[in-house]
């Protein structure tokens, strides 16, 4: 599961980097955290596992001044929907004192926000706004997958000097990590690439990838949700598609889409985030831009409705994206 | 590697302790001026936020630091530079925009950055980042502090009382030295702060030292308790210094009143300490430093 490999990198690191500090709300045991990511760190560590005040931005704005000062911090927003609290922080000083000060600096922090629906949290508990942090200049956004370990994950973070907004979907907390292995992912045929420099993209199928007419490229839990539609599509209609996971949202790598799309000549992106000036928006521009006239279709974007993400189980169902919403765009695109 | 700096604008060796204080406020003073003029004759590209009028606080505080402390600064951050690092050529390059200045003309007047100084023009959202640095010494077991330069203004902010209350409860040694010039840009402190800044202290459990002076040698001795028991005690201190800005916000924006302003310029801080000195020794002092001063102007022009 997710939450316990979570965990257990967190442990790891704290164990074997001593430059490594995490802070959060309610991360002290007893408790542990609001979804257990940080259960046992305060016992096992108490001077490096900082719980602290309800104070978002004063947490990532300290988080900074440890990072210059040569610590790794790693900071728990118990809702990704809090961060919002520390936009300043992020867009005004973390990732501005590395490139303000001409490169005299770094400020490698790591904030991890938990986000996502499906939970019947309601408007201020539920949103996945990782697309106002897309495009930030000097900042890496990363996304926990079901098929990508997220000690290794982790550790390539910690090595680097980049701050980064790691998303964790809460409902991937409870789903095991599929690991690519002897090319296969779980039932699909499947394997990991990555550029030089970048974290790695999972791609997997159902058939072989070379039969596929559409590729789809999802992150987070919509790739859980992006797999169940592509295994129900190869199943019950014969509609191949080949699906592509980056574990980093921005910047992109669009190497391994790039190399599938010029297989299928078709894209579905999908994403949990309200649609419009988002993630899928831009893959559209820039591969739309990159392979104008090799694409049988515009780039299909697929994403949640507009407004608030209600809290009622039937109305949030409505509003998120699905798998049949998927299966929709897949199909047409399959064409 | 920058040149050492020039000991007619930082402190010569004979120089007695009253004269050394007077010769780096007199330092900032002149180099705020050349800024201004420079500006206004076309030189220079940007904005800059000039010190005039309150050096004291920077000389005062900056004497009682040492390698190893961290100074974070906010938009009005010359003066604490150049008395922490004496770089008067490297901070006009800055400002004119040169690859030589001292973040290759990036960051311009507000966004500076030297080993153990930083200094950004968001106000208030400095203070967590100061925090941070204290908390990196005090997880690093040694003896430096971290100090923290802000105005009355900067109280609008949230993230303000965010940083007093964890750098108390986690007893930080983190100096906050709140330069109090009674205006944010152009609007009173009467029309934006209600209550007063040591209560707000005081409400954290944080220990204050409360000046109305532009006097440096008052202030050097309240900065030198204030530093020393954060020092010593490991935990946050205040530091409110009552002053005056003589110059504008920035540019051009200065609507106070013009008896005001005239009434402090005669306790401004070299009027004030500069009386203590023998006629001589004052004007020996203040053609080095303009000596020193018109040399860099000159080089960094030719640059």
């Amino acid at each position: 599961m997710l939450v316990r490999e979570l965990n257990a990198a967190l442990h790891h690191f704290l164990e074997t980097d001593p430059r490594v500090v995490v802070l959060g709300e309610d991360i002290a045991d007893p408790y542990g955290g609001a979804f257990k990511v940080t259960r046992g760190l305060t016992t096992a560590y108490p001077d490096r596992v900082i719980t602290t005040p309800v104070s978002e931005a004063g947490m990532v704005g300290v988080a900074a001044g440890l990072a210059m000062s040569g610590y790794r911090p790693i900071v728990e927003i118990m809702f990704g929907d809090f961060v919002t609290l520390a936009f300043d922080q992020v867009v005004n000083h973390v990732t501005k004192y590395p490139a303000m000060y001409g490169g005299r600096v770094t400020c490698p922090v790591i904030v991890r926000v938990p986000s996502g629906g499906h939970r019947g949290y309601g408007p201020t508990h539920s949103q996945s706004l990782e697309k106002h942090f897309l495009g930030v200049p000097g900042l890496l956004v990363v996304a926990a997958s079901p098929f990508h370990d997220p000690r290794t994950i982790l550790g390539q973070l910690l090595q680097r000097d980049e701050p980064v907004i790691y998303v964790e979907h809460k409902l991937l907390y409870a789903e095991p990590i599929i690991r690519p292995a002897g090319g296969r992912i779980g039932e699909a045929i499947g394997r990991e690439a990555a550029s030089p420099g970048q974290l790695p993209t999972v791609s997997l199928s159902f058939v072989e990838a070379d039969d596929c007419t559409a590729t789809v490229l999802a992150y987070g839990y919509t790739a859980l949700l992006a797999m169940r539609a592509l295994e129900e599509l190869a199943i019950e209609e014969e509609v191949f598609a080949e699906l592509v996971v980056p574990a980093q949202l921005a910047p992109m790598d669009w190497g391994p889409v790039l190399e599938s799309v010029d297989r299928t000549g078709s894209l579905v992106t999908v994403e949990e985030g309200m649609a419009g000036w988002s993630w899928g928006t831009q893959a559209a521009a820039d591969v739309g831009a990159s392979r104008f006239g090799r694409l049988r279709r515009p780039v299909s974007v697929v994403a949640s409705g507009p407004g608030v993400i209600p809290s009622s189980r039937e109305q949030e169902r409505r509003v998120l994206v699905g798998v049949e919403q998927i299966k929709d765009a897949v199909r047409e695109a399959s064409r | 590697m920058r040149p050492d700096p020039d000991a007619r604008l930082t402190g010569m060796p004979d120089d007695s302790r009253e004269t050394r204080l007077y010769r780096r406020m007199r330092f900032i003073r002149r180099f705020e001026e050349t800024l201004l003029s420079l500006f206004e004759e076309g030189a220079l590209n940007g904005t800059t936020h000039a010190c005039v009028g309150q050096e004291a606080d920077c000389v005062a505080v900056i004497e009682h630091l040492r390698p190893g402390d961290h100074i974070f600064s906010n938009h009005r951050c010359h003066g604490h530079y150049l008395a922490w690092t004496g770089d008067a050529a490297g901070l006009l390059a800055e400002v004119m925009g040169k690859p030589g200045g001292v973040v290759g003309g990036i960051g311009g007047s507000q966004h500076l950055c030297a080993p153990g100084f930083k200094s950004n023009g968001i106000l208030g959202g400095t203070l967590p980042a100061a925090a941070g640095i204290a908390l990196a010494m005090k997880l690093s077991g040694d003896d430096a502090i971290s100090t923290v330069f802000m105005g009355d203004g900067a109280w609008g902010e949230g993230v303000v009382y965010e940083t007093m209350n964890m750098a108390s409860l986690w007893a930080l040694p983190l100096l906050v030295v709140v330069e109090n010039n009674g205006y944010s840009q152009s609007t009173p402190i009467r029309l934006n702060m209600a209550g007063d800044i040591a209560t707000r202290f005081a409400a954290f459990g944080i220990e204050t030292a409360h000046i109305d002076s532009t006097d440096v040698l008052e202030i050097d001795a309240a900065a030198a308790q204030q530093v020393a028991a954060v020092r010593t005690e490991r935990r946050p201190r205040g530091l409110i210094i009552d002053t005056y800005r003589l110059c504008h916000h920035s540019k051009s924006d200065d609507n106070r009143p013009e008896e005001e302003i005239a009434e402090r310029w005669t306790v401004e801080p070299l009027v004030v300490h500069g009386r203590r000195l023998p006629d001589d020794v004052r004007g020996r002092v203040d053609d080095e430093v303009e000596a020193a001063i018109s040399e860099i102007v000159a080089r960094e022009r030719a640059a």
